[in-house]
């Protein structure tokens, strides 16, 4: 398959990851939208890259890939620490950043 | 054959992107990025990326995931229902069916533009080509050429992101540590080996020679 055809499906899923990080409301699933947002961004560095045959999209990925673990990481500590403080694991209920 | 494995690959990623966004139930939604994701690495492999395909499938869908798990498991299902929010009536759930939509849609159609409109000749061919002249090209994608590349090239970006990921590992241990500390009744809890052992061990008493009394 050619190049476009890859940059294509990179659209359709960064697409979907934004219109799920803007309509759902569980931080959760929120999070796991960023996950899919991040990866159509992966798959179009990875296509550039074999495109012209150069790597260091793929170190980019790596990278970006990076970024997101440490992300997971800090928004699932958050996830925790709303849960313990008994307050409502909803992102339309958050408005204040005080504990 | 890697046309069939392309469309293949792609309709079990784009399947697991709308399993993501529509599932009630965020464990099942963690399934559908797993999905997602293998998906994903098959293109990776079709685009000769095998070291970060691999990597895709260990780190990502390995560890990753598991994390997301063992937090939808502790904090429990507080899912909302994408779907029940859009069906409901009222000025919430009709702005958010337009705007979603809308917002998706004209993201998708300007990506799509600025992705296949870029003009690049590369886009209608199918990647750079593999001649003997190349050497290097021959180990495109492999674990040693991307190591090689990681310690050569981009060594200060690599040490940045190892940085990184100790900072985050320290964020999240703050974050979600218990706070209050150890509760009083399991501070003084009384072991066996307290019974057994002579009075005035483990105390400065003992360091200076001086037992019992």
């Amino acid at each position: 398959m050619t190049i476009g055809w890859y940059l294509a499906v990179s659209a359709i899923v960064f697409s979907l990851g934004a219109v799920g990080v803007i309509t759902r409301r569980n931080p959760l699933v929120v999070l796991l939208c960023l996950e899919l947002m991040l990866n159509g961004g992966n798959l179009a560095l990875i296509a550039f890259s074999r495109m012209w045959g150069n790597g260091d999209g793929q170190v980019l990925a790596l990278v970006v890939m990076t970024v997101a673990a440490c992300e997971v990481c800090i928004g699932l500590g958050m996830i925790v620490a709303m849960f313990r403080q008994k307050l409502p694991v909803d992102v339309d209920e958050m408005r204040e950043l005080q504990g | 054959m890697s046309a069939v494995l392309f469309f293949i690959a792609a309709i079990g990623a784009i399947t697991g992107a709308v399993g993501v966004v529509m599932l009630r139930n965020p464990f099942y939604a963690v399934l559908a990025l797993v999905a997602h994701l293998i998906s994903l690495a098959i293109l990776f492999l079709l685009l000769r990326a095998q070291f970060v395909a691999a990597v895709q499938v260990v780190v990502y869908a390995g560890a990753v995931m598991v994390l997301y798990v063992f937090v939808v498991a502790y904090v429990g299902d507080q899912g909302d229902t994408l779907s029940e929010r859009l069906r409901g009536t009222g000025p919430v759930a009709s702005g958010l069916r337009l705007g979603g939509a809308l917002v998706g849609g004209a993201l998708l159609i300007e990506l799509l533009i600025a992705l296949l409109g870029t003009g690049l000749e590369g886009i209608d061919h199918y990647g750079a080509g593999y001649s003997e002249a190349h050497p290097e090209a021959q180990t495109f994608g492999t674990p040693a050429y991307i190591g090689r590349l990681l310690l050569t090239r981009f060594l200060l970006a690599f040490e940045v992101a190892s940085f990184l990921l100790l900072i985050a590992a320290v964020g999240g241990v703050v974050l979600a540590y218990r706070r209050g500390g150890i509760r009083e009744e399991e501070r003084d809890a009384l072991t066996p080996l307290d019974l057994i052992r002579p009075l005035g061990t483990g105390t400065m008493r003992e360091g200076i020679g001086r037992r019992g009394s």
